[in-house]
């Protein structure tokens, strides 16, 4: 049974070692910070578990019925000085995670904003049936299953859905947020390496969302001037009843773009959610859903 | 207007090889099961002594049944889950497609939690918590039967899903929206919230039952301080049955009341909020963990002890974190849902609250230690599901606290990884426990240990299987795998999958060999016989009666003056030093009723309507169950007498009751 925490550490060290994608090959600060976290956390309590995992089988082993040599103590149930110990060594070690706990959860909170001097790209993210819409408000333009940002430069998310839960999740940019209908969540991420980096919904939402992923295409600054450029000229546009016709039910959605999008659609969505056809409930209580 | 309702030949889906073929062979099984009973005779025997029995410890076994039959199907899901991710990588869409993978991840949770691992807890502590109270029954035993067939209600809706109708296909946690008539106009959610209903009263039931008797009924002399830890684990469990079952009740009711009557509790429009849902599923839910693996920690302490030949070590400590955990378990759901967009300190709060479970449950693994320490251990195979739980369970426990830190939870929350968590601590905390209390408390309930050498093979399969099957998938969670993936394209996940498949199959093997195990000790059972009533040298109350243990448990009630009160009565006794001499007095217990039977026939029939809007069967059967209460009010008998002579004949035949 020793075996078993040596195969543990051998599958975690393949793991890193062949982990091309995935929490643990960051290309953000978030993620980084996030897998460092994780890292500490993982060190303070293996400190603890694996003597445990040792001494259980140790002790186990030793006092078989069989060995003679063993000192059978049939009244030992008692000890005030190992009581103390056994309360305090699981006491210490949570006080050591709880404290990376505690920093951690200010420190990376989705909604606080990155510091940085490059201005931040500012991203609407509305999740539907069952693919991803991303409006760039300040460009003026949206993208279907199909995230491109600038690398160094932090990207501000406020995210919401058409209807059904889910859960936008890049792990490699760091920082997973639902996404829920009337409701917004706010997540901020930055990219400092250029790449492809899959990103998914991590929430069920249905019978299309096995193929409810998208690609984040991090590219550098100029590139991405291009790309809104290029996204500029060609291409449908999103007003109210383009996403009407958007938020059918579809599956597994090719990427494309859309050159102009209406504005304020993003708070229309939001407050669409809010809407009712039953004439009894036509006003939303503002306290429960107004964002912040 | 349709008299069925919903209901039409529409709803058995005579297209789907897979479910027509299952649920007939389901259907061939029971029909061969039951000519069986009646062509050998044995129909009156199980109506008489088992279907309408009240006796805790039948009810008892009847769960633990249930909970093994339920496993089955469990893992026939757990099977095709695995197969499907093993091969539909890339391009591939696998044999399933998703409305029918999703039922299957939506069943597999469902079933394993409420109808295995529920019924098998219970089951226990059916039947060992009154044995080792000292006492003859539970404070009600008539609502113990009607808990149970409440409890089989449910099992049966649940499984007519498979060829009536759908499953839900939500998730096990079946959250709004999703849940909502709007994206979910089918049957399938109705199914599940009427099973879980019908038997979460059931279970409420239970836990009213427990408290009362564990709190008010116990052996003279049996001071709480002096009560086995697993009646301590017993009482905090149940408990948290009575404080958080009616929040799933209500909730579900409000999903009800939205899914009926067009309420808005948790709709997307007109001022519904399914965030509650989320909040008040989880206030359930996170206790609920604890209401499984509490009574588990009890039987591992019980086996630890028994087997080391020691008594447990730091005993009032264990009493502590038992109940320390009880408490602390009310005040962690959020961390189900860090990733919601709550404030950093609710996070925190919430985050460091869940760590704080660790420091009972790490002083409990160090007592087991402790209580191994200086002992004779005899490696029996209750020891070896124990100390493979203890081993694994750290690991399991590591990752839960990694789980609990906010921001490792934004990475790898509703990924893989969390899956394999939440199996790491459940197969090792509650199933291996389980199998542990089986194995230790079988011959209490049979007169025969089960065979040895089948059980060893049953537990390596289990463990090697159980590490093979889920250590990758806390890979392929840290690769960015998330869970209920019907497929995927990423191809570099799939020979972790493959791999999981396989440790699956080892499983599996474990599953035969206790199957084997079974059959080949009924069959040996002369030889396999106990005579002694005490095959493990044991401490507790249990042992001091016969086995099987007659209907009034204990002849004369014992008088427990010290913790462990029949080891120390037989260190006593070989000092020469014997307690009081036998006096028989007639004894009252409980008479047999079809009133919980019966109550569960008309449960299943207003379940079964209400989820096909059949709404005169409803009323029909609503009617049915309150007559059967009438009539089990109006009862005019309601004990039978055992007189002195019937136990003095019984124990003359079974000399090995000691009194205590």
């Amino acid at each position: 049974m020793q075996h078993v925490a040596l195969a543990i550490l051998l599958i975690g060290t393949a793991a890193l070692g062949g982990c091309s994608e995935g929490v643990l090959d960051p290309k953000g600060p978030v993620a980084a910070a996030e897998r460092l976290v994780m890292f500490n956390s993982t060190g303070i309590m293996l400190a603890i578990v694996i003597p445990t995992i040792l001494a259980t089988l140790g002790t186990a082993f030793w006092f078989r019925a069989s060995n003679t040599r063993a000192r059978y103590m049939p009244d030992f149930d008692y000890s005030g000085r190992l009581e103390l110990l056994v309360w305090s060594i699981p006491l210490m070690t949570i006080l050591l995670v709880g404290g990376v706990a505690w920093l951690g959860s200010y420190d990376l909170n989705p909604p606080k904003a990155i510091a940085s001097a490059v201005k931040p790209v500012r991203v609407q993210v509305v999740s539907l049936d069952w693919k991803w819409l991303f409006i760039y408000p300040d460009q003026g333009i949206a993208a279907v299953n199909q995230l491109t940002i600038p690398v160094g430069a932090p990207i501000s998310f406020e995210l919401t859905s058409s209807g059904v839960m889910n859960s936008f999740f890049v792990p490699q940019l760091g920082g997973q947020i639902y996404t829920m209908s009337g409701m917004v969540t706010r997540l901020h991420v930055l990219a400092d390496h250029a790449g492809t980096y899959r990103g998914m919904s991590a929430n069920y939402s249905g019978a299309g969302f096995s193929d409810m992923h998208f690609s984040v295409d991090a590219v550098p600054a100029e590139k991405f001037v291009q790309w809104v450029a290029a996204t500029r000229t060609a291409g449908p546009v999103l007003d109210a009843q383009s996403y009407a016709e958007l938020a059918k039910p579809s599956q597994a959605v090719t990427p494309f773009t859309y050159h102009a999008v209406t504005s304020g659609l993003f708070n229309a969505i939001l407050s669409t959610a809010m809407q009712s056809s039953d004439p009894l409930c036509l006003t939303p209580p503002a306290s429960q859903r107004a964002p912040k | 207007m349709n008299l069925l309702g919903k209901l039409t030949w529409s709803a058995i889906p005579f297209d789907q090889p897979i479910i027509m073929g299952a649920s007939g062979g389901v259907v061939l099984v029971i029909m061969a099961i039951l000519g069986w009973v009646t062509l050998k005779g044995y129909a009156p025997y199980l109506w008489r002594e088992w279907i309408t029995s009240v006796d805790h410890k039948r009810i008892g076994v009847m769960y633990i049944v249930l909970g093994l039959i339920m496993l089955l199907r469990g893992f026939a899901d757990a099977i095709m889950m695995r197969s499907q991710q093993a091969i539909a990588a890339g391009g591939a869409q696998g044999y399933l497609p998703p409305e029918h993978f999703d039922q299957i991840f939506s069943a597999h949770g469902t079933i394993m939690i409420f109808f295995v691992a529920m019924p098998l807890v219970i089951g226990l502590m059916n039947f060992a918590v009154p044995l080792q109270l000292g006492i003859r029954d539970v404070a009600f035993p008539t609502l113990n039967s009607v808990s149970l067939w409440l409890t089989a209600s449910g099992i049966l809706l649940t499984n007519v899903s498979l060829a009536v109708g759908e499953f839900a296909k939500t998730g096990w946690v079946a959250y709004p929206p999703l849940s909502e008539l709007q994206f979910s106009p089918g049957v399938g959610v109705d199914y599940y919230l009427w099973s879980l209903q019908i038997s979460g009263i059931g279970t409420l039931l239970t836990g009213i039952n427990f408290v009362t008797t564990i709190l008010k009924i116990r052996a003279p002399g049996m001071s709480y301080m002096r009560m086995p830890v697993f009646c301590w684990t017993a009482l905090a469990s149940n408990l948290m049955i009575v404080a958080v079952f009616p929040i799933l009740t209500a909730t579900f009711a409000m999903l009800l009341l939205d899914r009926y009557l067009g309420f808005h509790f948790f709709t997307v429009d007109a001022g519904g909020n399914a965030m509650m849902y989320v909040n008040l599923f989880w206030m359930w839910g996170h206790p609920e963990v604890y209401i499984l693996v509490l009574p588990a920690f009890g039987i591992f302490s019980e086996v630890a002890a028994t087997f080391s030949g020691k008594p447990l070590f730091g005993y009032r400590s264990m009493v502590a974190a038992t109940m320390a955990i009880c408490v602390l378990s009310l005040t962690v759901w959020l961390h189900h849902f860090f990733t919601m967009g709550a404030s950093a300190n609710v996070n925190a709060v919430f985050g460091i609250a869940s760590m704080i479970i660790g420091v009972p449950t790490g002083v409990k693994i160090f007592n087991w230690m402790f209580t191994m320490y200086g002992g004779r251990i005899r490696f029996s195979v209750p020891v070896l599901w124990t100390i493979g739980f203890m081993v694994t369970f750290v690991l399991g426990g590591l990752t839960g606290v990694l789980l609990a830190v906010p921001p490792v939870d934004w990475q790898v929350h509703n990924s893989a990884f969390l899956v394999a968590h939440f199996h790491h601590v459940i197969i090792p905390g509650v199933i291996f426990g389980v199998f542990a209390g089986y194995i230790y408390w079988f011959p209490k309930a049979f007169g025969f240990i089960l065979d040895e050498r089948w059980g060893r093979r049953a537990f390596w399969c289990w463990f090697i299987g159980f590490h093979v099957a889920f250590m990758p998938i806390y890979v392929v969670g840290l690769m960015g795998m998330t869970r209920r993936l019907q497929h995927y394209d990423v191809v570099s996940w799939q020979p972790w999958l493959v791999v999981a498949a396989a440790g699956v199959a080892v499983i599996f093997a474990g599953i035969v060999c206790q199957i084997v195990q079974l059959v080949v000790s009924i069959r040996q059972r002369e030889k396999l016989r106990d005579v002694t009533g005490d095959p493990w040298n044991g401490r507790t109350l249990e042992w001091s009666t016969a086995s099987p243990p007659p209907a009034w448990n204990f002849a004369v009630l014992p008088r427990v003056a010290e913790r462990d009160a029949f080891w120390a009565h037989k260190v006593r006794a070989k000092h020469g030093q014997l307690a009081q001499a036998r006096e028989y007095k007639s004894i009252e217990v409980p008479k047999n009723t079809l009133t919980g039977f019966v109550n569960a026939f008309f449960a299943v029939v207003i379940g079964f309507a209400l989820i096909w809007h059949i709404w005169w069967m409803a009323a029909l059967g609503a009617i049915g169950a309150f007559v059967t209460f009438l009539a089990f009010a109006f009862r005019e008998q309601d004990e039978v007498e055992m007189t002195a002579e019937t136990i003095a004949r019984f124990n003359r035949a079974h000399p090995t009751e000691v009194a205590l």
